[in-house]
């Protein structure tokens, strides 16, 4: 990471700043979703955007999500940048048909000749409360589908060098941001950097167990490490960064170091990117392991409303230390 | 004869009346409560209170039968009280209490209540257009007479899916009453901004019978959706209600400033010129149906009857933990 200086920003404005930064650097790129203009958003991210673009290139829509999306394909085929901004995570169900039958296969259905350079932002993440229509993390429907590549930053450094290069990229990028890491702080430097798609980061080296986590759950991740350092276990967390494209190599070099692999996503467990990521590690690492890899995600339920309930869905950090625990012989 | 069947006929009317400005006002205190819940950070998450809206749920359900069904949205506690919910199980579902209508599990934007019709609110702009319609398609099938109405708000509009229903409705001759509750706003955008051409042409294109009316009048909206709701029960095929109406509050219990989307003296206005429990009071003492006293009485009765079902739902239990898997499959 390079020299910050002190300089801290939260997860927010560090989305803000790189739609900012790349808004100025390159004229086709436009804010395209609902109360995206006056309101910033109800997140408040793109606060402060139309000021400095207007109206023109931060463009409020109906709520229309099928609608909107589909004309930002179109767009990205003919010489825009769209960054779609679906409000909450649940609603890319709406967009599905534009994602995945369209922009998804555009270019390989023309033999390579269309090429469709947007970006889709949505959040992810429950815990705030929100019911079941309004909490999930829905990031593996896309894993699935080839042509679209997923990004899922965890902290504010990240998430402004990503969004960077999912605006760069010539594919359909679907970028995830739970909206309890908002408020996040932490380093970012001022100014242009980007972090390519498809490297993980070692956001703690450790000796005895991998914690691959993503999103939000590496901060999990990160809380377990520390309560496991308390009884002497030593936890490395490894984010990919980016499920696709993925760096295989990393989660698998770390887990062939520790030989104890643990997986953590929010999103549905059951045919979910856990799965998915425990497969890389068991068949890469498959002679260095001492235990099966344990797989943690949401719980196999609509999000409950009732806070006692939604609690228990998703990993925490005393559930994931409990499992790292065991999985050590603890 | 008829001087015997006139004076009943104009009872029944006052009692009707009487019934009507007793819902509004519940709904209103019902609201008044949940905002003060939130205030008092009693309640998880947020709410979208109804308060000002209250005409166009009260006029609407009066003209419906317990056994027939509506659809209501993420602004939808008017629409469940008026369709008969009571108010001590709401509060609780909005609390995430055991005793809530869906034992916590819904929250605030997911009351649902077989018992009243009410196939739930739903938190997905337009997510019930289908729900509603397939009622309609059941009744008809199924020939138990009911009709089915559709509550939703302005910002519908914008999604496809109303058109696709619609035209079943219609082709279908379906019993099923869309009403649009066009409170000017969506979230933070007027609807003048994301809505293109005429709104009833909208559905009068697809053939239904559709209709404008005053949502601040009562009984206004009473008398336009008796006839709608008669002709679709005789099999006249399906209607679209339009309802001007406004929303006191923010959008969500949430969203103080407001002043970046709309004035004050707008707000200002709606309240002390159009506002639907007041002038209907007015209008009842004019018309010496009832008198100021009574409807004071009325306030009071019903404040304190809410107040007492928020202390019956601040009482009440969580669900056990163990309850979070239950009720994913019937
Ligand atoms: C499909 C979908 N898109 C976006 C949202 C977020 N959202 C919730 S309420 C709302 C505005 C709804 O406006 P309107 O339908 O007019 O109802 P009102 O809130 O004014 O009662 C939006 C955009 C959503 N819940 N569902």
């Amino acid at each position: 990471m390079p020299e910050t200086g002190g300089r801290e920003l939260t997860f927010a404005q560090a989305i803000r700043e790189a739609l900012a930064e790349e808004m100025r650097r390159d004229p086709t790129v436009c804010i395209l979703g609902e109360d995206v203009a006056e309101a910033g958003t109800p997140f408040k991210v793109l606060s402060g955007l139309l000021e400095e673009f207007g109206k023109d290139r931060v463009v409020d829509t109906p709520i229309s999500e099928a609608g909107f999306t589909g004309l930002a394909v179109g767009a990205a085929m003919t010489g825009m940048r769209p960054v779609v901004d679906i409000m909450f995570g649940d609603f890319i169900t709406l967009t599905m048909d534009q994602m995945v039958n369209q922009a998804a296969k555009v270019h390989y259905m023309s033999g390579g000749k269309w090429k469709v350079p947007m970006v889709m932002r949505t959040t992810m993440g429950a815990t705030r409360r929100s019911a079941a229509q309004h909490s999930q993390s829905l990031h593996a429907w896309f894993c699935h589908v080839p042509g679209l590549k997923v990004v899922l930053p965890s902290t504010p450094y990240d998430a402004k060098g990503l969004l960077k290069s999912a605006i760069r990229d010539e594919n359909p990028v679907v970028f995830f941001e739970d909206k309890m890491m908002y408020k996040l702080k932490g380093p970012v430097p001022a100014g242009d950097y980007t972090v390519p798609l498809g490297v993980a980061d070692v956001k703690r080296v450790g000796e005895d167990i991998t914690l691959v986590a993503t999103s939000s759950m590496v901060q999990v991740a990160l809380g377990a490490a520390t309560l496991l350092e308390e009884i002497g276990i030593s936890a490395e967390v490894v984010d990919p960064r980016t499920l696709w494209p993925l760096d295989e190599k990393t989660l698998i070099e770390s887990a062939k170091k520790t030989s104890r692999a643990i997986v953590l996503d929010e999103g549905y467990e059951r045919y979910g990117v856990t799965a998915e990521l425990a497969s890389v590690i068991a068949t890469g690492a498959f002679y260095d392991l001492d235990a099966p890899v344990k797989r943690m995600g949401a719980m196999h339920v609509p999000i409950p409303f009732s806070p006692p309930l939604e609690d228990v869905t998703v990993p925490t950090e005393q559930t994931v230390f409990e499992a790292a625990r065991t999985l050590c012989g603890r | 004869m008829t001087t015997a069947a006139q004076p009943r006929e104009a009872s029944e009317k006052v009692d009707l009346w009487l019934r009507m400005y007793r819902q509004m006002v519940a709904i209103r205190q019902f609201e008044a409560q949940v905002n003060e819940l939130y205030t008092r950070a009693l309640m998880p998450g947020l709410a979208h209170l109804y308060i000002g809206e209250e005409a166009v749920a009260v006029g609407v359900c009066e003209a419906l039968e317990r056994t027939d069904y509506i659809t209501s949205t993420h602004r939808g506690h008017g629409h469940c009280l008026a369709k008969g919910a009571s108010p001590d199980q709401m509060f609780a579902e909005l609390l995430g209490k055991k005793a809530g209508y869906c034992k916590g599990k819904g929250g605030s934007m997911h009351i649902a209540d077989p018992a009243t019709g009410n196939l739930g609110a739903n938190a997905i702009v337009c997510g019930s257009a289908g729900i509603a319609t397939g009622a309609a398609f059941s009744a008809r099938r199924l020939g138990n007479g009911r009709v089915s109405v559709c509550f939703f708000g302005e910002g519908a509009l914008g999604q496809g899916v109303l058109y696709e229903v619609m035209n079943l409705a219609q082709l279908f001759k379906l019993p099923v009453i869309y009403v649009c509750e066009n409170n000017l706003y969506t979230e933070y955008t007027h609807y003048s901004e994301t809505t293109a051409g005429d709104i009833l042409m909208r559905a009068t294109a697809f053939g239904l019978e559709s209709a404008s009316v005053d949502g601040q009048d009562v009984r206004a909206v009473h008398a336009i959706s008796q006839r709608l709701v008669e002709r679709a029960r005789r099999g006249d095929g399906p209607a679209f209600l339009l309802c001007d109406t406004y929303r006191y509050h923010g959008h969500h219990v949430g969203d103080i400033n407001r002043e970046y989307y709309r004035s004050k003296q707008e707000e200002q206005t709606w309240k002390t010129e159009r506002d639907p429990i007041a002038n209907f009071g007015k209008w009842l003492v004019e018309q010496k149906l009832a008198d100021a006293a009574a409807l004071d009485r009325t306030q009071a009765e019903l404040e304190s009857e809410m107040k007492k079902a928020v202390d019956f739902a601040v009482a009440a239990p969580y669900p056990a933990v163990e309850e979070v898997e239950q009720d994913v499959y019937a």
